[in-house]
């Protein structure tokens, strides 16, 4: 188990570099720089800011100088936000995005699991149709038409639910996080599904319903372990993902996360931003990945042993 | 796993059950009417708040409510009322001016606020190493741009000194009327120097003093929170001399980014002000509620700018066939509900008493016949060319009403190009484009913010036009000249030239648009869009 652990790291540092630097040279090949506005600047002006920043130094430089720095924990100033640290936005941002993210994690899981399940239960019955149509509209439809659809009908014609916010007002939370847990829910829903319908013509299934145990018990204590593996297989880069904030549903429903940095940073180009943001969610979509793997194994004694040959 | 969601199950029911408080109370803005909170749309997360770093409309929107300069402005009139300065004295010739700074007014931790405080910030602003985007706002002063571009290392060269604790003398190049304007710009904000310098180098732009918790201000409020694209809340500053004056106990500035949350935001009444309405909402608030909506004039040009050095449009005849081929009314009724105004110049009208040249209008006969004359009667054998605007659907619908009325009126294909903000900028430095949108907010009022772009070396020029006698009016014969009237004939002429030669191809003033609730009172429309809180109350009627 260690080994396989110490393989999937070892692994993952030339995956984390590969990003820095393919981001690093990207965002700086893009047209239009980081203090190119509407109103043009003096030469004077723009050699200062410039020099401020170090981009005034030869491009290898630059990139040793950035590697050093994140190195030491220090992803460097936005150019965008002057006095404040790319560190420090992100963060600020993350406990709130976090706490989405899991609001939504938990509602896909639910949601998704309970449907799969029981769509998979009866399969081709209207049982199955009507859960796995809904998961088929849940993954099209996009967060900027969910979240103002249910903004639309509970926050305004019904007015029960607050419109926006984070924290400010009771219940702002639940909107938001079912709007982002939706298109999760989704996928869960089919990939449990498929993944009981697997397990369910097992041979020890069979067992179990021969031993005479009762339906429930079979689909809880036996079925359930191994039908849910897609699930958590998905469940690491799904997480990962909701980390790093999801910009719609931040926008639509103002809240103060991760996502609205990921977004803007690109437009404003503030270079160190980009690259904090990128590093950050590759890093989190590797360990997740790493988790997810490691926890999978776990479950299912026989990846440990495949990989031992 | 049946426990773990058994706990999920536990988890997502309270959160539904923490729902049920929301709805049916009071709404932010009732309680904001009750308290003094002024709830405030503002669009963006502010990048900062130091006056003599940021750009943008949504920084100076807080930046006016924390700072106060030498003078402010009247909302109504714009017309500048005193500020620190309580008096101050214009020498003949117009180019001294000595203020004489109030012996009450004070920094936010109770320091005064003294004419060493302004030379000061004014020696930081101008700094060759801060980079800060407004210098040249400070030009007009005695070797002021000398000094910023690192030619004159003296700071006492500069015209600007301490006369006393109290007085101030600043000694102008030459007699800019409008530079007590220019002193209620937030790049001439005062900073309070012990402060700054505790977190580091004065001219270092990324010194984080300007954060809640270790600004210092001088203005009629203070910051009390600030959480990053959350909202900025700044309290009533008990030491502002004026502050029996101030109404308001707080505002609270949120950054909208989402015009059409905004809008909701306003209709659930949780603001008081947005930055915004979006397009497709004017209409409805019109009809049912026009006492909310606040569209005026802003001084602000849309209008196209034609990189006059490349076929077909090198041409002169051909620009003005275009430009009098648009039906500017049509356009503004029909594709974007009569928000901005129809125009036929750079400057918009009624800039403090100036009026605009009229050259031409819309007239697609006479513009045939120059397209005649230019060598594609009938539009035959024209090449075409591109027409620029950074992506956004407002702008497209504009740059397709173009396209259509060249296409009906002069029989010629243009092909629309859009590019992501960034990149179309950058279109624009290397002058890689042939006619490109393009918008200017005046930064004073007063000609001159619009003339000087295109001046012959202007860097905001980026279209090959270039006028001996235009550069000669706009930076020397009406900078010089006293009298208000004959510059704006200078202007006038400048103008014309301008638009005789039409590196730009004018198209419509900017109006602001904003929803306001009624129980605001105090905010004027102005065509700077500019507010002083000082005047802004709630009064929900009752």
């Amino acid at each position: 188990m260690w080994r396989f652990i110490t393989f999937r790291i070892l692994q993952s540092i030339p995956v984390i570099l590969t990003v820095i630097t393919v981001t690093f040279f990207l965002v700086r090949a893009a047209p239009g720089g980081p203090f190119d506005s509407e109103k043009a600047v003096n030469a004077q002006v723009k050699a200062a800011l410039e020099a401020r920043y170090q981009l005034d130094l030869p491009m290898h430089e630059q990139y040793l100088s950035y590697l050093s720095d994140l190195f030491a924990g220090d992803m460097g100033p936005s150019f965008y936000y002057p006095g404040r640290s790319v560190n420090d936005l992100i963060f600020q941002g993350l406990p709130i995005t976090a706490e989405l993210g899991l609001y939504a994690l938990i509602f896909a899981l639910l949601v998704g699991t309970l449907a799969g399940v029981f769509a998979a239960l009866k399969p081709n019955t209207i049982q199955d149709y009507i859960p796995m149509s809904l998961a088929m509209i849940g993954i099209c439809m996009p967060s900027f038409l969910l979240g103002p659809l249910l903004v639309l009908i509970f926050g305004i014609w019904l007015d029960i639910m607050p419109i926006s916010g984070w924290g400010d007002t009771p219940g702002d939370k639940v909107l938001p996080s079912i709007t982002l847990g939706a298109m999760y829910a989704a996928y869960i829903a089919r990939l449990s599904r498929s993944g009981m319908l697997e397990i369910m013509n097992q041979d020890y299934i069979r067992t179990a319903r021969a031993k005479g145990l009762p339906e429930h018990t079979v689909v809880i204590r036996h079925a359930l372990r191994g039908g849910l593996l897609p699930v958590i297989s998905y469940l690491g880069p799904a997480f990962a993902a909701l980390l790093s904030g999801s910009f719609v549903v931040e926008t639509v429903f103002q809240i103060p996360g991760l996502g609205r940095f990921y977004i803007q940073a690109a437009f404003n180009r503030d270079y160190t931003m980009i690259l904090g943001t990128t590093v950050f969610l590759s890093t989190l979509i590797v360990v997740f990945n790493l988790l997810s793997d490691v926890l999978a194994a776990w479950l299912n004694p026989r990846l440990r042993y495949q990989f031992r040959q | 796993m049946p426990q773990i969601r058994a706990v999920s199950f536990v988890l997502l029911f309270s959160l539904f059950l923490s729902a049920c408080g929301g709805g049916n109370s009071e709404t932010r803005v009732e309680a904001g009417n009750r308290e003094g909170v002024l709830h405030f749309g503002n669009h963006s997360e502010p990048q900062g708040l130091d006056p003599h770093i940021v750009t943008g409309v949504p920084e100076n929107h807080i930046i006016l409510s924390l700072f106060e300069g030498l003078v402010s402005k009247n909302p109504y009139t714009l017309e500048v009322e005193p500020g620190v300065a309580e008096s101050w004295e214009i020498s003949e010739d117009g180019r001294v001016y000595t203020f004489h700074l109030r012996n009450n007014a004070k920094w936010s931790n109770g320091d005064p606020v003294t004419a060493e405080d302004f030379r000061w910030s004014w020696q930081r602003a101008l700094s060759p190493i801060l980079g800060s985007e407004y210098s040249y706002m400070y030009y007009g002063i005695v070797n002021a741009e000398a000094y910023n571009k690192g030619d004159m290392p003296d700071f006492s060269q500069v015209g600007v000194k301490v006369l006393d604790t109290l007085t101030l003398e600043v000694t102008l190049i030459s007699p800019v009327p409008y530079f007590l304007q220019l002193t209620d710009h937030h790049s001439m904000y005062p900073i309070h120097r012990s402060s700054v310098e505790s977190f580091g180098a004065a001219d270092d732009r990324i010194a984080p003093w300007a954060r809640e918790g270790s600004i210092v201000t001088n203005g009629a409020f203070v910051v009390t929170e600030w959480q990053v694209n959350s909202h900025v809340r700044v309290e009533k500053n008990p030491l502002y001399w004026d502050a029996d004056k101030v109404k308001l106990n707080a505002i609270v500035f949120y950054p909208t980014e989402n015009l059409v949350t905004e809008e909701r935001m306003f209709r659930d009444g949780q603001l008081h002000r947005t930055e915004e309405i979006p397009l497709e909402k004017i209409a409805t608030y019109r009809q049912e509620q026009p006492e909310v909506v606040a569209i005026a004039p802003w001084i602000g040009s849309y209008f196209y700018m034609i990189n006059t050095t490349r076929h077909p449009l090198d041409d002169v005849r051909v620009r003005k066939a275009l430009a009098m081929s648009i039906d500017r009314e049509l356009v503004s009724e029909t594709v974007i509900q009569g928000v901005h105004l129809p125009s036929t110049s750079l400057v918009p009208p009624g800039t403090l008493g100036y009026e605009p040249p009229k050259v031409f209008s819309y007239d697609p006969e006479q513009a045939r016949a120059l397209l005649a004359e230019a060598g594609y009667p009938n539009g035959e054998g024209f090449p075409g060319f591109e027409l620029l605007y950074n992506t956004h659907e407002d702008h497209r619908k504009i740059a397709v009403a173009l396209q259509q009325m060249w296409l009906e009126n002069l029989n010629i294909n243009v092909n629309l190009v859009n590019q992501e903000w960034k990149v179309y900028l950058d279109s624009h430095n290397n002058m890689n484009y042939d006619m490109s949108r393009r918008g200017w907010i005046g930064d004073f009022v007063d000609p001159y913010t619009f003339l000087n772009m295109y001046i012959s070396e202007g860097g905001n020029n980026n279209t090959g036009f270039a006028n001996a006698r235009y550069d000669e009016i706009v930076l020397k014969e009406a900078p010089a000249e006293l009298d208000r009237d004959k510059r704006y004939k200078l202007y006038r002429e400048a103008e014309t030239i301008l638009l005789e030669n039409m590196p730009i191809l004018p198209v419509f003033t900017y109006q602001f648009k904003h929803l306001i609730q009624t129980s605001v009172k105090g905010m004027p429309t102005n065509i700077m869009d500019h507010y002083n809180y000082k005047y802004v109350s709630l009064e929900p009627q009752g």
